[in-house]
């Protein structure tokens, strides 16, 4: 063993951009995945206008709602933790909203505030519970799910008398921000030259969180705190990060984050209904793994998250697209997922030995 | 304070769970500037001492000094603000951080103001590898390595660097060279010397006589719980430490019990007995 080195002198940054350096990024997998998806249902897509505004719009706005969700769910997983309780929470924060605005009468504003206070409480005790108890948040919140699916169901019928509830105006200003379509397109007709076309507002609130959480993960000393979390627990409360705090904020996160999406979906559709969204729960998991986030935690990336997700918007809804048997959706999910891992994995191996390989 | 009062003694320390005594009446020093090598079989007690020097347990009778005051250390926090640090074999516990993000764990420096301080990477990369470097560690020259891409030497040779950066007075380390080959076993051993050198006080267990021989000033002989044997660098010879770690039961004896065993069974060796 020589302690001679012929590469770069102490501490000095990188030489901006080069191709080794993206391989050190774990997140690079993802990345990777989202070009070969696109240009593979772009191909076969199309000449059903897959490659279209309109057409992009159809799985952005199907991924948009799956990435907000999926972006603290990620959080969580990076902590070391399960957050399943998201299913029940979507409906609850569209009842919520439209019960307090047409059967109370409240601003939509306030009712707005509500649902996410709601919603935080809940988390709040997904939280106390997994922090408290040593139960595995995957229980814990499987229970809440229930629960909360449970009361969904017995509030409404109990207050409202009806399990599907109607929401017709919710105002011009929050009908723009969170449910509506949005085009910009320069000039008209013939002559037009379309940036984007019906896209719904959860896109672009989805585009802003994420830029948000970002900023948490990677830049704020927080990021830090929350993968040294998840890498062992015990260290990092011995370094003096406040565990229980930081998860029960991250568990409040999703579960206001799952609020947010159904309230988009309510003010969009002008209903809110109680039925339980189990799908997500699994379509959130999907976006975080294929999005390269550590199952055991202590890794993971919000690029990478945003990644899987539009990947996963793809898949999901470029079959239909194409000339495939529609039937085969689900299977190509399945093989997404397995592809994804694997190749994650293979990414990860990639960062960790990144130096070893210039010896 | 006379420079050579022990930094934490240890004084008629029992711990037991439940009916198990794992140890009994346990009397040790450590001084700055000095090696303490903890020795003993597997079982003997000393991962469960080492556990009440750094907060996770509590002695169940006993008491622990440190600069001659009476102390406790009711949780892992209060042994680690004393100054007491802990490495464990396997040295840094967050394999996919970079180095400069695992070094500042908890306590990251950051740039800009209120909400919108950020993580200052480019110093944080540059204090860690600094201070990795100073313990002879010149291969690391890159903070954002991850940490599990380093070799397990190097790991333990980060863990120390750090507990020492954050101004750590006693160091403990649990078998620092158990998983190592002979170069990084060598390697974690001078940055021990090195540590040692800096006025740290450290506790070093280790199974290994050898290891345990090239940097202990002090040695002490933990045999089921008891302290057995407590003598100075040079008082014993290899072959009496050895002897004293199996236990009373001298080396020679396992040797003639071994080669009873084989005369009488046609020249096999005996199975292993665990
Ligand atoms: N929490 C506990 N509850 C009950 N018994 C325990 C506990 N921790 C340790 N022991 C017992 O105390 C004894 C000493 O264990 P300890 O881990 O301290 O040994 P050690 O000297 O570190 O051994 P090794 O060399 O194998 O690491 C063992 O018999 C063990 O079974
Ligand atoms: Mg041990």
């Amino acid at each position: 063993m020589t302690d001679t080195t012929t590469t770069a002198s102490v501490g000095a940054p990188k030489a901006g951009f080069s191709l080794q350096s993206i391989f050190r990024r774990p997140e690079a997998g993802a990345a990777a995945g989202f070009v070969i998806i696109l240009i593979f249902f772009g191909y076969f897509g199309a000449q059903n206008n897959f490659l279209t505004a309109l057409g992009t719009s159809t799985w952005l706005n199907f991924a948009s709602k799956v990435g907000i969700i999926a972006i603290p769910v990620g959080f969580l997983m990076i902590a070391g933790e399960m957050d399943i309780s998201v299913g029940a929470l979507i409906p609850a924060g569209g009842i919520v909203l439209a019960m307090a605005t047409e059967l109370y009468g409240f601003n939509i504003w306030v009712s707005v505030l509500l649902s996410l206070a709601i919603a935080g409480a809940i988390g709040w005790v997904n939280g106390m519970l997994v922090t408290r108890t040593k139960v595995p948040s995957l229980i814990v919140t499987l229970a809440t799910l229930f629960v909360v699916a449970g009361l969904n169901i017995f509030v409404s019928k109990k207050l409202a008398g009806t399990t599907q509830h109607s929401l017709p105006d919710a105002g011009p200003v929050s009908e723009f921000l969170f449910g509506d379509y949005h085009t910009l397109q320069f000039g008209s007709d013939d002559a037009s030259f379309v940036i984007f076309q019906s896209l719904q507002s959860s896109f672009f609130i989805w585009i802003v969180f994420a830029a948000i959480c970002f900023f948490i993960l990677h830049m704020s000393p927080w990021g830090n705190w929350i993968a040294a979390m998840g890498g062992d627990q015990q260290s990092a409360r011995n370094a003096g990060i406040p565990t229980n705090r930081l998860k029960i904020a991250l568990f409040m996160l999703s579960a206001m984050a799952a609020a947010l999406v159904g309230m988009t979906e309510a003010v969009l559709a002008n209903t809110a209904s109680t039925t339980t969204q189990f799908g997500m729960i699994f379509n959130s998991i999907i976006c975080v793994v294929v999005g390269g986030v550590l199952l055991t935690g202590g890794f993971g990336t919000v690029t990478g998250i945003v990644f899987g997700t539009l990947t996963f918007g793809i898949v999901f809804q470029g079959i239909n697209f194409t000339t495939f048997d529609k039937d085969l959706n689900l299977l190509f999910i399945g093989a997404l997922l397995l592809i994804a891992v694997l190749m994650n994995e293979t990414f990860r191996k990639m960062a960790t030995n990144w130096s070893s390989s210039k010896k | 304070m006379s420079a050579n009062a022990p930094i934490l003694a240890l004084r008629g320390v029992n711990k037991s769970f439940g009916p198990i005594d794992v140890l009994h009446d346990i009397n040790l020093e450590v001084r700055a500037g000095e090696v303490l090598c903890l020795l003993g079989d597997n079982g003997a007690g000393k991962s469960t001492l080492i556990r009440i020097l750094s907060g996770v347990h509590q002695p169940t009778s006993g008491t622990i000094e440190m600069d001659g005051q009476s102390v406790g250390f009711p949780t892992p926090r209060a042994a680690a603000d004393k100054g007491i640090a802990t490495v464990h074999q396997f040295g840094g516990t967050f394999p996919l951080m970079s180095i400069g993000r695992s070094f500042f764990v908890g306590v990251e420096p950051t740039k800009g103001w209120g909400p919108f301080k950020t993580y200052d990477r480019k110093k944080a990369n540059e204090i860690a590898v600094k201070a990795v470097q100073d313990f002879g560690i010149t291969r690391i020259d890159d903070g954002d390595r991850l940490v599990g891409g380093l070799s397990g030497g190097e790991r333990q040779s980060l863990a120390i660097a750090r507990a020492v950066h954050f101004g750590a007075r006693v160091l403990i380390l649990d078998e620092p060279t158990a998983a190592l080959g002979v170069k990084q076993a060598a390697h974690v051993l001078r940055i021990v010397n090195e540590a040692k050198r800096r006025g740290l006080a450290v506790i070093f267990i280790t199974h290994q006589v050898m290891h345990a021989m090239a940097v202990g000033d002090h040695f002490a002989v933990l045999i089921r719980g008891a302290v057995a044997a407590d003598f100075k660098k040079g008082e014993k010879t290899r072959e009496q430490i050895t002897d004293l770690m199996a236990g009373g039961e001298t080396m020679a004896d396992l040797e003639a019990t071994i080669e009873g065993y084989m005369a009488s069974h046609d020249g096999h060796p005996p199975p292993p007995s665990h």
